[in-house]
């Protein structure tokens, strides 16, 4: 971001460095302080701008081709793979389905969500340093290999983690994170960001629950404390039970979506 | 651990914002907030912006982290305060509707540099 009127300022404050005609480099200079010695230069730009640039092409990409995106989060081990795989049998055919998936290494999840017929991109992180995160760059690139007029969801199944993924918006229209009943009833308060970015938390493997002591009443309550209102599903993608409103939950938005674009 | 990559994109943009014809320079600071709610470790971050900056003109300046509180005002009775614990409830009317007026920042405000030809 450039504020004219204070790169006016900067030029008075310091004409003995300039000469007739100069300019500074877009996007980074706005003002000047001095102090004993130093001086100071205004930036003021948002350090993930490169990131949400990408994002918001990534999002007119898929407005024109009528995509609904869905970024689907939570910590390794969760379940997302297996939630997916029980979802598409719900979703497919009506809604034709394509799937994106990170890992770091490995071509596992995309071989067992492949056996389902969906078109499937694995992405290693590993080649961009083993981020622990899907950054906007990356779904793009991904997205590119996905003939995307044949598709009406795309869900990216994102690194397993519950921080970092939140802070990157790839370009999606909602966002999920899965939390299973094994890790523990405060995962809410303990990464807040990730409860409040979603827009669908799922409590997976309830089937586990007569084995645990686990509090599902506290674990809705901590993430209604985190992110009231926010539709929470109980599911155990094993058994497949509670699978049928989280399915109808996507299927509503896809239609939503498809119906304004 | 995304402060690595969080790192590397506040180096680019604090070089990119030394004037093109200044000289020669040092950067002492490179001043960023950062909302409170925003998923950074500061004692991480500084440690990454260190090696990202070796052999770049940041080497050896100085990460200034600004926390940003996280204020919240409630959409019901409009309250505005302060959010310190994990409770996004509006401590008035015990509404869920709510907005955060800050908290999510992650800016850089500002580099200050030291002109070594003066």
């Amino acid at each position: 971001m450039l504020i004219e009127g204070f790169k006016t300022a900067v030029c008075r404050h310091h004409h003995e460095f300039h000469g007739p005609g100069h300019h500074h480099p877009k996007g980074s200079v706005a003002a000047e302080t001095q102090r004993a010695g130093t001086r100071e230069i205004k930036v003021v730009r948002r350090v993930l701008d490169a990131n949400d640039r990408m994002a918001e092409q990534n999002r007119k990409l898929f407005k024109d081709r009528n995509v609904f995106v869905l970024n689907l989060m939570s910590s390794p081990g969760s379940g997302k793979t297996t939630t997916l795989e029980k979802s598409l049998a719900y979703l497919m055919p009506q809604i034709s389905t394509a799937i994106i998936v990170g890992d770091i290494c490995s071509t596992n999840d995309a071989d067992r969500l492949a056996t389902t017929g969906v078109p499937v991109v694995q992405v290693n992180t590993d080649e961009f340093g083993g981020d622990c995160h899907l950054a906007a760059h990356v779904i793009e690139r991904a997205a590119a290999a996905i003939d995307l007029d044949a598709v009406d969801l795309l869900i990216v199944e994102n690194v397993g983690n519950l921080v970092c993924p939140a802070e990157f918006d790839i370009g999606e229209d909602a966002r999920a994170v899965i939390l299973s009943v094994t890790e523990g009833e405060d995962k809410p308060i303990k990464y807040p960001l990730m409860f409040r970015e979603c827009d669908a938390a799922l409590l997976n493997k309830i089937d586990l629950l007569p084995y645990l002591d686990y509090d599902l009443d506290l674990a809705v309550g901590n993430i209604r404390q985190i992110h009231p209102g926010m539709p929470i599903f109980e599911v155990s993608a094993k058994t497949e039970a509670g699978l049928t409103p989280w399915v109808e939950w996507l299927r509503q938005n896809v239609r939503r979506k498809l119906s304004t674009d | 651990m995304h402060e690595m990559g969080i790192a590397m994109q506040i180096v680019e943009i604090a070089t990119a914002s030394i004037p093109a014809d200044a000289g020669r320079i040092k950067v002492e600071r490179v001043n960023i907030k950062a909302g409170r709610l925003t998923a950074i470790v500061p004692s991480s971050l500084r440690f990454c912006f260190e090696v990202v900056a070796r052999d770049t003109p940041l080497a050896g300046a100085e990460l200034v982290i600004k926390e940003i509180p996280v204020v919240a005002r409630c959409r019901e009775c409009r309250r505005e305060w302060t959010i310190e614990g994990p409770t996004f409830v509006c401590e008035q009317c015990q509404s869920g509707a709510i907005e955060l007026l800050s908290g999510r920042e992650l800016d850089i405000e500002s580099i200050e540099i030291v002109d070594e030809d003066q």
